[in-house]
């Protein structure tokens, strides 16, 4: 399931056999186009010519969404751990320690606060990489700190969802982490506040059968896979094709299921703008 | 032969561990058979027999692996909700439909009177026969029974009555139309909305209990589950083939994901395992039925001496602790 893919790869310019280094070049799993990286990363690793907006980690998202040294993280230490001492073909805490030794998160959220065009706002960002967006207690946990916490501060919830769903390795503790965050979401919606639900792709499971289709707004970045169950499964349960495009964030658009669909590079934008419609005119800051 | 046949098709309905208990046990209804036709006295080969059956039924019910209770769990003679309903509760009257699309036949809902009082009842439901099965989607619900669930359970909290419900499903159905009409909306929705019920809610696993599609109904104060019965995150099949590659290692997958009652009670996640007759809840469903209602009425007495502020207080930290993790103190 990775999408994008570093390659090495041979071109033939005038038919003369030319090596490429590793890594200069990506080759979009949407269209097959072979773009150099810095092309894309310059447009917000969004693809040039098919638009298809690839995977990005949790620093280039809050480096483009919140304004400049604004976002403040906490509950960075935050660590899980193996309740279940969990062994399929690897041991659950050996493949923690490998994605911890990759990535600069212990788990696959980053947490914090930040400015949005001037706007205050909580936000939880979900780092795919690690063990694929899964929830397990760490996460759940941190979505609930959240939450609490600008239940407390009032303030408006920013969530980036990208999941493959509830991590298995832990088991029915996991499945209750989507209990216990929509429980949390129950008592913030006493506040007055908006929140945000940014779908990323993909948002599968657990994860959008909790917090993530809870947003008062739901936005989702083109082309994003969403949905309950995966297209596998699916097809494997109705022994029918499934349609073109289905669980793509056009489709579940198309099905009422989002409020809109919004490219990368106008999402701070339209965050801003929401948060500014929707938040009470005290907590407006003055200035920034 | 004609009854050879039977016997077949009867133990088709049986587990392979089961076997052995159902053939002695079918012995013994030959000899009790063949005493009352032919009057003769064999009446201490079938205590011996019996006394052998009960043995046997020990021994292979003390060592069941998590994935022989799955198993059980799934059985195809297990009691469904409509099963126990009149077992345990009268006048059940039963409430229809979303409002919106269609009424969903995988989740049953409607009053009964528990002794005295009026309860609302929520529960998947299983079919039995072939037709009964596809009626029902063999217990997997769409959106719009998880929306039918929730007007029922708004409705009760509206008329102040307590909820039961009973978990029993593989799962949400995995479908083009369920997604279309927002699975996990649906699901979400519940999860959300339960938390805040001011009502009292007792959660009751009877059988299957198949991860979102089975917590979808099951937010509440208490949370019960028959000793035969699992709840799990994935069923172990699509655990064994997403981790093992390989769905035929379910049964380890079983053990691993910690999925029955005395697992998930150890874990603190279940406040009460009801106990089931020797053999299952297929065995004796009026016995567990029997056990299912003191235990639901037991804890609604406990229930009734809170508050509404401090049930849904007391029923937001039970789901707010669940979850473990390491924290360096600063």
């Amino acid at each position: 399931m990775v999408l994008k893919k570093e390659i090495g790869l041979s071109v033939r310019p005038e038919g003369k056999r030319v090596r490429v280094p590793r890594g200069l070049w990506i080759k979009c799993e949407l269209c097959g186009e072979i773009i150099y990286k810095k092309e894309i990363e310059k447009n917000l690793d969004v693809c040039p010519k098919c638009n298809y907006h690839f995977r990005i980690d949790t620093h280039k998202r809050i480096a483009m969404t919140f304004d400049e040294g604004s976002f403040v993280e906490f509950d960075a230490d935050l660590e899980p751990v193996d309740i279940l001492d969990f062994k399929d073909t690897k041991r659950y805490r050996d493949r923690l320690k490998i994605s911890q030794k990759t990535l600069p998160q212990k788990d696959a959220l980053v947490c914090g606060e930040g400015r949005i065009n001037g706007q205050r706002a909580m936000a939880a960002i979900f780092e795919f990489e690690f063990m694929g967006g899964s929830m397990g207690s760490v996460v759940g946990e941190k979505i609930a700190r959240l939450i609490e916490r600008a239940v407390n501060k009032k303030c408006s919830i920013i969530i980036f969802s990208s999941s493959g769903g509830a991590r298995m390795q832990e088991g029915i503790f996991s499945l209750m982490q989507m209990a216990k965050t929509s429980a949390a979401l129950a008592l913030f919606r006493k506040t007055g506040l908006p929140y945000v639900s940014v779908l990323l792709d993909p948002t599968m499971g657990g994860v959008t059968a909790s917090f993530a289709m809870l947003g008062d707004i739901i936005i989702a970045e083109p082309k994003a896979l969403i949905g309950f169950a995966g297209p596998r499964v699916i097809e494997q349960t109705i022994k029918q094709k499934l349609p073109e495009g289905f669980q793509r964030a056009e489709y579940l658009l198309e099905h009422g299921v989002i409020d809109m669909i919004v490219e990368r590079k106008n999402i701070k934008e339209m965050l801003g703008k929401l948060l500014a419609m929707l938040t009470p005119a005290q907590s407006v800051p003055s200035g920034t | 032969m004609h009854r050879e046949v039977l016997i077949k098709m009867a133990l088709q309905q049986f587990l392979e561990f089961e076997k052995s208990i159902v053939e002695l046990e079918n012995r013994i209804e030959e000899l009790k058979i063949f005493a009352a036709e032919q009057k003769v006295d064999n009446s201490y080969e079938i205590e011996r027999l019996s006394r052998e059956v009960v043995q046997l039924k020990t021994e292979i019910f003390s060592n069941l692996t998590p994935w022989q209770i799955t198993q059980l769990a799934r059985h195809p003679l297990r009691p469904y909700t409509l099963d126990y309903i009149p077992l345990i509760f009268n006048d059940f009257v039963e409430l229809h439909g979303d409002r919106n699309f269609r009424d969903d036949p995988a989740i049953v809902g409607g009053f009964a009177m528990l002794e005295d009082q009026t309860v609302m009842i929520i529960g998947h439901q299983k079919g039995r026969t072939t037709k009964e099965k596809v009626f029902r989607n063999f217990g997997m619900p769409n959106p719009e029974g998880y929306r039918k669930a929730l007007r029922l359970m708004s409705m009760a909290e509206r008329f102040g009555r307590p909820i039961i419900t009973f978990i029993d499903t593989p799962g949400a159905f995995p479908g083009i139309g369920a997604e279309e009409r927002g699975q996990a909306e649906a699901i979400a929705k519940n999860l959300m909305v339960m938390s805040r019920l001011r009502v009292p809610i007792i959660i009751v696993v009877i059988g299957e209990g198949g991860s979102g599609g089975a917590l979808a109904i099951g937010v509440g104060d208490r949370i019960l589950m028959l000793e035969y019965s699992t709840y799990s995150v994935i069923s172990p099949e699509g655990c064994a083939a997403i981790l093992w590659k390989d769905g035929a290692k379910a049964d380890i997958a079983a053990k691993a994901l910690m999925i029955t009652a005395a697992d998930l009670h150890k874990l603190g996640i279940i406040d009460e395992i009801v106990r089931e007759p020797l053999g299952g809840a297929h065995r004796n469903a009026e016995a567990v039925a029997t056990s299912l209602k003191e235990s639901i009425l037991r804890f609604l007495q406990d229930l009734k001496t809170l508050s509404k502020d401090e049930l849904i207080g007391k029923r937001y930290e039970k789901f707010r602790k669940i979850g473990k993790f390491y924290e360096p103190v600063v």
